[in-house]
């Protein structure tokens, strides 16, 4: 495999202004690649546009200017039911709060991405859930509602969720800012296990140092623009 | 991927049990009253055409004319520029004259029965006592074909009138008040002093006071030599095989005979016209309700739009279309709907049925009648349509709403 097959996620001089009175701008010319497996923590002050920069490569949200392109495809003016079906299909989001929800149990939380995306037969989505809320040490909660666990069980589910399609990257956005001291190391722990044994790619946005330490390589920003790779 | 939409919109509905429950009352209410007005409406109008058509005739032709008859000499000088004024009509004898030849030029229109009567005012006389009356002259085996009166008959038949060339049949309540009884004879006085002695051959009871106290039927002939009109008719009546038919062979009854010829839609075009008023007023009224109640549904699917804000926002980061959103609360709109119709045509069939036992005396009939009402699929089809679009209308704002949900100004907001 070349260096450039490698790569997984590439921007080309990203940017992104929020129109108005007074335009503002969130990012700009960012020009980033991350690699298959790699474990990138973006990194900055607050309101240095890390957040922003996560939505555009989330596909969440769409860039003024700029080009992504995603395991080998331009995704500049893709319809939003086409980069809808990308997210579905290659992508996994795990927010700082849970976000699960509610009148769900963990199980159907995990297979809700799985039953939108129909590739696999009830049955099997129901198993493979439960595996990988066994794997993450939830196979007695999968029956309980996100109100019945505790923070650190829920972002667990969040995170089984974000597993459920074997997406080709993991998009999270503070995924430790809720937890206590005990959740976060385990939450750590986990990313590094999705790395290292299953082979993901992992974006996320954090301020904690150590968590920033635990990644393979930290993007800095600044008032939106990259300082640091 | 509708299943799981559907998962979603029913765990919303569930999960809300008290607000979709207030919601639901709405439609089943709305529908229950719906049905229950709707199903007395059309069966009181169903009632009323099939006494019109039942107990009337389909077609009468009057000894009138439609338009004035033109004038001799309008007739003779079609293009005169003279006018003839103050013409007074020529005195014509009433009556439909030569009604037998008449009669024979209808006679042969398919699925047509038709009879002659002559009718007249007469005063009856009875132990002192006396009191006006219609008499109708009638042939009783052509009448049978075009009147339900043998059936009204509670003793004698038409046929008695043939037996027995003086008799006449009268009313129950006409009896009551003279307190006469089968066989007796009653003193017939017509306009022109003429009067005669006719014997009670036949007691007859349509639950019309009115027509009960007032009508009689005699032998055609005698009535004509009672009112000094022989040979004459002063009314056909007919009965078509189809009622509905009546508008289009009484408009070539008169092109035949000449004669005025009213089908029983064009003598009761005040009726019609009012019933048709009143059903445009019901299905306002009741519809309201339903658009009410359609209102229930767009406060809770907006509510659970706005408390649902963001999981539309995480469903749609997940990979969840715009049309997916839209799906899952244009689904509880219609699974309102739905449960609404299929409880409120329980209720609705509940108020018809409660309806029915209800027995009433109108001030015109003898009898108490039951409530007419009118158990049709139309209602019933017409209430769920009309529950299900408005709850599928009333769910589709906050569903629009829910589509077009921007994920990112959500998700940054939460956090």
């Amino acid at each position: 495999m070349s260096a450039a097959d490698n790569i997984l996620l590439r921007t080309e001089k990203l940017t992104r202004r929020l129109p108005g009175t007074v335009v503002t701008t969130l990012v700009e010319d960012i020009d980033v690649a991350i690699a298959r497996r790699e474990f990138v923590a973006i990194t900055g002050p607050s309101g240095s546009g890390k957040s922003s920069l996560l939505y555009l490569l989330s596909l969440l949200d769409k860039p003024t200017t700029g080009r992504i392109i995603l395991d080998g495809q331009d995704l500049t003016d893709v319809p939003e039911d086409d980069l809808a079906d990308i997210r579905l299909r290659k992508l996994g989001f795990v927010f700082q709060f849970h976000f699960l929800l509610p009148e769900f149990t963990a199980l159907e939380n995990v297979m809700l991405p799985m039953r939108k995306l129909g590739k696999l037969a009830p049955a099997a989505q129901e198993r493979r859930a439960a595996e990988l809320l066994d794997s993450l040490g939830l196979a007695d909660h999968r029956h309980k509602r996100p109100d019945q666990v505790s923070g650190g069980q829920r972002q667990r589910v969040a995170i089984a969720r974000a597993l459920a399609n074997d997406p080709l990257l993991i998009l999270a956005d503070e995924p430790t800012g809720n937890l206590d001291s005990k959740s976060s190391a385990n939450v750590r722990e986990i990313f590094g296990h999705m790395v290292h044994e299953l082979g993901k790619t992992i974006i996320c946005v954090t301020h904690e140092q150590i968590f920033a330490e635990a990644s393979d390589r930290q993007i800095h920003l600044v008032d939106g623009h990259v300082v640091r790779l | 991927m509708a299943a799981v939409t559907l998962h979603i919109a029913r765990t919303h509905l569930l999960s809300r049990k008290r607000q979709t429950a207030v919601s639901l009352l709405g439609i089943v209410l709305g529908v229950g009253f719906f049905l229950g007005v709707a199903s007395l409406m059309v069966g009181s109008e169903k009632d009323f055409i099939h006494r019109l058509v039942d107990n009337a005739p389909h077609i009468t032709v009057k000894d009138e004319y439609r338009t004035a008859r033109t004038q001799a000499a309008v007739l003779l000088h079609p293009d005169a520029a003279v006018q003839v004024r103050h013409v007074k009509p020529k005195e014509e004898r009433r009556g439909i004259r030569n009604y037998k030849e008449k009669l024979e030029r209808v006679a042969g229109l398919p699925g047509v029965r038709a009879a002659p009567v002559l009718s007249g005012a007469v005063t009856l006389s009875y132990a002192g006592r006396d009191l006006g009356a219609t008499v109708s002259g009638v042939v009783p085996e052509q009448m049978r074909g075009v009147s339900i009166i043998e059936t009204l008959m509670t003793y004698g038949t038409l046929d008695s009138l043939s037996t027995n060339a003086d008799g006449i049949i009268i009313g129950e309540a006409l009896a009551d008040k003279f307190n006469l009884q089968p066989g007796n004879s009653i003193s017939v006085t017509a306009p022109n002093g003429a009067v005669r002695l006719m014997k009670v051959v036949g007691l007859f009871k349509s639950g019309n006071k009115g027509y009960d106290e007032s009508q009689t039927f005699a032998l055609l002939k005698k009535v004509q030599a009672l009112l000094n009109q022989q040979n004459v008719a002063n009314r056909f009546i007919f009965k078509l095989d189809d009622p509905y038919q009546a508008s289009a062979v009484a408009r070539e009854v008169e092109a035949r005979t000449g004669y005025l010829s009213e089908s029983w839609q064009e003598a009761s075009a005040d009726i019609m016209g009012t019933l048709a008023v009143r059903n445009t007023i019901m299905y306002s009224v009741v519809s309201a309700i339903l658009i009410v109640a359609a209102f229930g549904i767009y406060n809770i699917i907006s509510t659970i739009v706005m408390e649902k804000t963001r999981d539309i926002a995480i469903m749609k980061s997940m990979g969840f279309h715009a049309s997916d959103i839209k799906q899952i609360f244009l689904i509880q709109g219609l699974l309102l709907g739905v449960i609404g119709s299929a409880f409120g045509s329980a209720l609705g069939a509940g108020i018809i049925y409660g309806m029915s036992q209800v027995m009433i005396k109108t001030p015109f009939a003898s009898d108490p009648a039951p409530l007419p009402v009118d158990w049709g699929w139309q209602q019933f089809a017409l209430a769920c349509a009309f529950a299900m679009l408005a709850s599928v209308f009333a769910a589709y704002l906050p569903a629009r709403k829910a589509g077009n949900v921007q994920p990112v100004a959500i998700l940054r907001g939460a956090a």
